[in-house]
């Protein structure tokens, strides 16, 4: 595709290229003078004792100057550069991207290939599986989720038990294939200050942390009503939409009655991307295999 | 009896003294984010985060401290070669003050997060407006000056803060046209890559107009000045002006290797960056060749001493540069602090060196005196000041080639060996020596205020007659 919207812009863009190479060109052949006899000053004195001589140009300087730009010469016939020219050698940046991505294919490929048939489990205790995984997971997960994987406010740990979307080799291929989107929307404005503060306490009563038990009965009644649709009457939550188990002591944001009240009043949305397309299949089952293998260390025989 | 005329010293003197109190300040902050990256807990709040602080490093010591310094000499200069006396007076004093106020908006809002997002051009559009005034005050001053001259040539040293000045302006307009959505708040007026290419086009223009060409205006005056003997060759000023100035312009894309920016305009940017090799090193020539003859000077005079070692920093990162933007070496130093540590042998080494040697200069000058209060704490100061930029770019030298190398280093697999987190915790002995060098420069900026309160004190303010030119050599 043509760099420029018509063909007056790739003739000026030409214009200015080969004019500024031939200026420079003008003004050093220009001074090229070779002296002989002993250097003069100038001729003019500016504040008492300013004065210039007049030596010629160094050679060798002028040499320095001649090899860039014969380099800036040879450069532009030789790659894409001097308007809409492609260069004679055919590069480009997006070609030269290609191009390693095929021999990286071509090379890495069949590593990631041979744990593509065999079962998640059995990859998870494969330990040169789990070697690779593990470096595959630094590369690409470790930036949300840590290097080692115990996540951080608002990024899963994914060293636990505890599974927001499901945690079955299935289901982590794909969440890691697809991304996931998760979204609780705000209920402040439906429940109110004291409302939120109520549903807060019934939260914390869960797993057991410290709470207002009266506010907690309240917030029972509250959660029936607005949250169990998600979360379910029982709180246990729903893998299939996302949404937390707040039973079990696990928490992606926090479980200060500050940071539940937060959430609950404001909502939360949180998004982690695809990584199918850019990673392909097997990369995913293998990175699958070392997330699984992450909670299920008893290796299956 | 009507007095003789003089030279206008005072807008000078309060850009000079401005000078040393701005650098202190800006190398303070410079100090603080560099002990932010060894220590991350001492981002306190969200005002003195990083962030917040290091835009608040560059604009202080770039235009701030810079800036003041090249008022300063820009005014000396274009008075003492042109043998008049300061063109609008009045608009002159408004350029110092309205200066100073930019400086103090900077430091206010940067810190408050008030930003375009541009680098070196972070300042919101009102302060933008500010400078735009600023500035076009200033061209008309110098200018106005240069008008009136009682010489027939002009000095080459004002060539090349004409350039300067003109380039600057146009630069700041073009790069900072925005749509305000309000006080505080703006948008670019490009979008996606142009916008980038817009952002770099001014960057490294900032760079090759502000930050080097009114520095070789300052060279060519300060270094034949201190050294006695005249400038090497005007035949060598004439060339290297002209290609400096015509090839600059283009060098701004190596900022945008590999990007989304056209293949085209990658590659004109990478030419003309080698091709400003010669034009570049034609001033340090220039410079460090006008000391033929005098060469023992060196010796005895520490004003000397810093001019002649900045010229051989803008001549080593002058060679860095160009290597720096052939797309290959670009592929392995981009994004690392080879890049930090390149901006700053150019910073210290070159733009701060010659003005302190500019400062030594001007001070006692500007108070009728032809001599900093101690010479000795000159000396102590040069040697201070360049162990510190050894220092810093050594390490950030070191630390940039490993973390290039940490960052494209992959297994037998095709996976990274390490980690971004690794290159970060290898860096960090690098950092600490990173710090102790901009100390030590810092120290050597302290040293400095010392000297020159001890110049000033109960010193009376100085103006300089106005001097005929002499007659002609030939």
């Amino acid at each position: 595709m043509a760099d420029f919207v018509s063909g007056f812009w790739n003739m000026y863009v030409m214009g200015l290229v080969a004019l500024s190479l031939l200026f420079c060109l003008f003004i050093l052949m220009s001074n090229n003078k070779r002296e002989t006899g002993p250097v003069e000053l100038h001729g003019h004195v500016w504040d008492e004792n300013l004065a210039e001589y007049n030596n010629p140009l160094p050679r060798w300087w002028l040499y320095l100057f001649w090899i860039t730009l014969v380099f800036a010469a040879v450069y532009l016939v030789m790659y894409p550069g001097f308007g809409n020219s492609k260069g004679v050698l055919g590069w480009s940046a997006v070609g030269q991207y290609e191009t390693e991505m095929r021999a990286a294919e071509a090379r890495y490929a069949p590593i990631f290939a041979k744990f593509q048939g065999m079962d998640v489990a059995a990859v998870a205790a494969d330990p040169e599986a789990q070697g690779a995984g593990k470096r595959l997971f630094v590369t690409y997960c470790a930036q949300c989720h840590g290097a080692d994987a115990r996540g951080a406010k608002g990024f899963p740990n994914l060293s636990d038990t505890a599974w927001n979307w499901g945690g079955e080799p299935d289901t982590i291929k794909t969440t890691i294939t697809g991304g996931r989107m998760g979204m609780m929307p705000p209920f402040g404005p439906a429940l109110g200050g004291e409302g939120v503060k109520d549903v807060a306490n019934y939260v914390r009563s869960l797993s057991g942390l410290a709470h207002d038990s009266l506010r907690a009965q309240r917030g029972a009644e509250l959660f029936q009503q607005n949250c169990a649709a998600c979360h379910g009457p029982e709180a246990k939550g729903t893998a299939a939409m996302g949404a937390p188990n707040l039973t079990d002591g696990d928490w992606l944001y926090g479980s200060s009655e500050a940071t539940i009240t937060e959430t609950v009043s404001n909502g939360r949305t949180n998004r982690m991307p695809g990584f199918g397309e850019f990673l392909g299949d097997a990369k995913v089952h293998l990175l699958a295999s070392y997330v699984y293998g992450l909670s299920n260390t008893k290796p299956a025989q | 009896m009507q007095s003789q005329a003089t030279y206008n010293y005072k807008v000078v003197r309060q850009f000079s003294v401005m000078t040393v109190i701005w650098g202190i300040v800006g190398m303070l902050v410079g100090v603080i984010v560099a002990a932010q990256l060894v220590w991350p807990q001492l981002n306190l709040g969200e005002w003195l985060h990083f962030g917040r602080l290091r835009p608040l490093h560059t604009n202080a010591v770039i235009f701030a401290f810079g800036g003041c310094a090249l008022f300063a000499t820009s005014y000396f200069v274009v008075q003492r070669t042109c043998h008049v006396t300061l063109f609008a007076p009045a608009l002159a004093a408004f350029t110092f003050w309205g200066w100073q106020l930019v400086i103090v908006l900077a430091a206010i809002t940067l810190p408050l997060g008030f930003t375009s997002g541009k680098e070196y051009a972070e300042l919101e559009w009102p302060i933008d407006v500010l400078i735009a005034v600023v500035w076009v005050s200033y061209a008309i001053v110098f200018f106005g000056t240069i008008a009136k001259r009682k010489t027939t040539h002009i000095y080459v040293a004002n060539w090349f803060f004409g350039a300067f000045i003109l380039t600057v302006a146009l630069l700041h307009i073009v790069n900072s046209a925005a749509l305000p959505v309000s006080l505080t708040k703006s948008y670019s007026a490009y979008a996606g890559v142009q916008d980038a290419m817009i952002q770099w086009w001014y960057g490294h223009n900032a760079v090759g107009f502000f930050l080097t060409a009114g520095f070789l205006g300052m060279m060519y005056y300060f270094v034949p000045k201190q050294a006695e003997r005249p400038v090497y060759s005007y035949r060598l000023s004439v060339v290297h002006f002209w290609a400096l100035i015509f090839t600059y312009m283009w060098a701004g894309s190596h900022h945008l290797h590999y990007t989304a920016l056209p293949d085209w305009t990658q590659s004109v940017g990478m030419i003309f960056s080698l091709i400003l090799l010669a034009p570049s090193w034609g001033g340090m020539i220039n410079g460090v060749m006008t000391l033929s003859g005098a060469w023992h000077k060196l010796r005895t005079d520490p004003i000397l001493k810093f001019l002649i070692t900045s010229l051989s920093f803008y001549g080593m990162s002058t060679f860095e540069g160009p290597m720096m933007s052939i797309k290959t070496v670009n592929a392995l130093s981009h994004y690392t602090d080879w890049t930090v540590g390149h901006v700053h042998s150019g910073a210290l080494g070159w733009v701060a060196m010659i003005s302190i040697g500019a400062m030594y200069y001007l001070i006692p000058r500007m108070y009728g005196k032809t001599q900093m209060y101690s010479t000795a704490l000159i000396n102590t100061h040069f040697w201070v000041a360049t162990i510190g930029i050894v220092l810093y770019i050594a390490s950030m030298w070191i630390a940039g080639v490993m973390q290039g190398l940490m960052w494209r280093a992959t297994n037998a697999d095709g996976t990274l060996t390490y980690s971004f987190v690794e290159s970060v915790k290898a860096s960090y002995p690098f950092w600490a020596i990173r710090l102790t060098g901009g100390v030590l420069f810092l120290s050597g900026m302290l040293i400095m205020f010392y000297n020159m309160v001890k110049t000033i004190a109960g010193e009376k303010a100085y103006n300089a007659p106005v001097i005929a030119p002499a007659a002609a050599h030939a």
